[in-house]
Parts: structure tokens; sequence; C-alpha cells
């Protein structure tokens, strides 16, 4: 509110004015959403060290050590690379069966293995042309792992195959992949 | 004509005294002795393990052990003292069939690194056997 001045009398002035006119047709409010997002829930036996088996996608019957969970229920595993040739990658949790064997996790800082982490860089735009002789260009080229990639995975193996070697046939059996064989009915296992 | 002659058949027999493996139901896994047929389908069963109850033969798998001495009818007290008299457990314990039976559930148990392991036994075993096959027949 201010106050203006006309001669002898003065005269209030909102600060904000009411619009002179409003709209012909009725302007859509976009609904209020009275859900909130609940974080992810995941089963009870998914728990960080144990070994699970990947069941889809490229790695899939390979057997991996969890660990730790991300957001929206996917989980942090590794092989380790060494053992099996995991590397350190993300798996939704649907497509894994858990295992009841569990390893000691070493006491390691995984912090920084975030979504981030494993986001691709942006590659700059390219024309259309540039950009269809680049790819043929880089299918035929080998494709080079970051060095700080490849240091993170190793400090990584290097603790979980301490830890792995104590019990014994347990290197084997990580080095194993899972697949079903006649007769076998896999609900009706035990993992 | 030559003459027929009437064998009575050696396959177990849903009678008085009957030990059966009831394969269903809460009671499943569990042994009862036949105390009274009702029908051609239904027999009343009793033992020291479950309720005596009417069940179905064919939930029921007959055992090679009788209870020879069994009456007919008799009651939960009656049954428990033959039931213990014939030493019925002891000896289907001892059975080859329950063996494999608690084989079989073992090994139904067994977890993903423990199949693991057995297999890996099994390798083993195997690759001994070839190698004692091949140095016999060589």
């Amino acid at each position: 509110m201010s106050t203006k001045t006309f001669g002898s009398g003065s005269r209030e002035i909102p600060a904000n004015k009411a619009s002179k006119w409003y709209p012909a047709a009725d302007i859509a409010q976009p609904k209020k959403a009275r859900k909130t997002q609940h974080p992810t829930k995941l089963r009870a036996s998914l728990v960080p060290g144990t070994v699970l088996i990947i069941l889809a996608g490229r790695f899939r019957g390979k057997r991996v050590v969890y660990l730790k969970p991300l957001d929206g229920g996917v989980l942090l595993v590794t092989g380790p690379f060494k053992l099996n040739g995991v590397p350190l990658r993300r798996v939704n949790a649907r497509y894994v069966i858990a295992t009841s064997t569990k390893i000691e996790l070493p006491s390691l800082n995984l912090d920084k293995y975030d979504d981030k982490y494993f986001a691709k860089e942006d590659a700059a735009k390219k024309s259309g042309e540039e950009e269809f002789f680049d790819a043929a260009k880089a299918a035929s080229e080998k494709k080079t792992i970051p060095e700080s990639r490849t240091a993170d995975q190793s400090e990584l193996d290097k603790a979980l195959i301490s830890v792995i070697k104590q019990t014994p046939q347990l290197t084997s059996y990580l080095k194993s992949t899972f697949s079903l064989s006649k007769g076998d009915r896999p609900h009706l296992m035990k993992w | 004509m030559s003459e027929s002659k009437v064998v009575s058949s050696q396959w177990p027999q849903v009678e008085t005294g009957r030990v059966v493996l009831i394969n269903s139901g809460k009671d499943e896994g569990k042994l009862a002795a036949v105390v009274q047929i009702i029908d051609h389908k239904r027999a009343l069963l009793d033992s020291p393990h479950i309720e005596r109850q009417e069940v179905s033969l064919s939930h029921v798998s007959l055992t090679q052990q009788v209870i020879t001495k069994l009456p007919r009818a008799a009651r939960s007290g009656v049954v428990k003292k033959y039931w213990t008299e014939a030493s019925v457990d002891e000896k289907a314990a001892a059975s080859t069939w329950a063996k494999k039976r608690a084989s079989r559930e073992k090994k139904r148990q067994l977890t993903d690194f423990e199949r693991f392991k057995v297999m890996v036994l099994k390798k083993q075993r195997r690759f001994e056997v070839r190698k004692a096959v091949a140095k016999a027949s060589s």
C-alpha cells in the first residue's frame, strides 16, 4: 500500500493491483499431489555382503557380491571383477536372486559410488554427417576405460578377495555361473 | 484243462495293523497304523504321532510293516502299546525307504553354495572313478 496526495486530497494505491481483465476460458490448474514418494524398500534378504545371482542382461547367471543399495531399488554390485569379470555395476533388485551366502564386507568407503559416478559424459553435439562418420570410426576403435575407474575397481577387488579367500571354495563359487538344468524347480529351491 | 493255482499277492495290503505313511495334509510324512477299514477308499488311522482320524487311502502309502496282533478298532492307548511293542518307529527309521526320503529332503534343503559344493565333490568322484576304470581296462 502506498498513499498518493492530490492537492488537498490523498488516495491509497494498492501495491498489487487487481487485474483489469480475466481469461475468457478457465485455466486448468494442475492437481495437487497428495501422495508422497517413499524410498524403495528392498527385500529382507538383500543385505550388503550377500552373494547375488544376476538374472538378466550381459552378466546373467553370474554370482556377484552386493555392496550397497542405491536410489530407486538399484543395487551396487561387483564380481569382484578379478574373479568373474563383473565390474562395479548397478543392477535392479528385481533381476537378482539373493542367496543365503554372505561375506563379511571389509570396511570400505563406498560413498562416492552413486548414480552420478556411473553417469555418461555428455558428448558434444556434432552435425549429422560428422556424427555418422565418427560413429563408424568409434565402432572400429576400442573403448578405453578411464584410469580412475580401473583404479577404483582394483582397490575394491583387493579388499573383497582378501575376505572371500577366507571361506574355502567361495572363490570358485563366485567364478562359476548359475543355470537351471532339467528337473530344477527354482521356486521350490532354497538359495 | 490245466489246473489253476491261487496264490495270495506279495504286495502290501490294506489290513488292520498295516503301518502307513501319510502323504498329504497336516500330518504329511508321519506314520500311522490302520485301525479299521471304513470302506474301499477310507480307513481309520491312529498312532502316537497323529490324532485318530479317518483318511482317504489315496493320501497314504503302504509300508511293509504290519502290527500283526493289533485288534480291530483298538483305542488309542492300545494302539500306542502295540506300536511301541512292535518298535515300528525304529524299524521304519532303519529302512532304506526312510533313508532315501531323508536324503531327498536334505538335498531339497541345500542352499545354492552347498549345491555348488556337492557339484564339485561329484566331479571329483567322477574323475577318480574314470581314472580307476581307465587303469583297469588298459
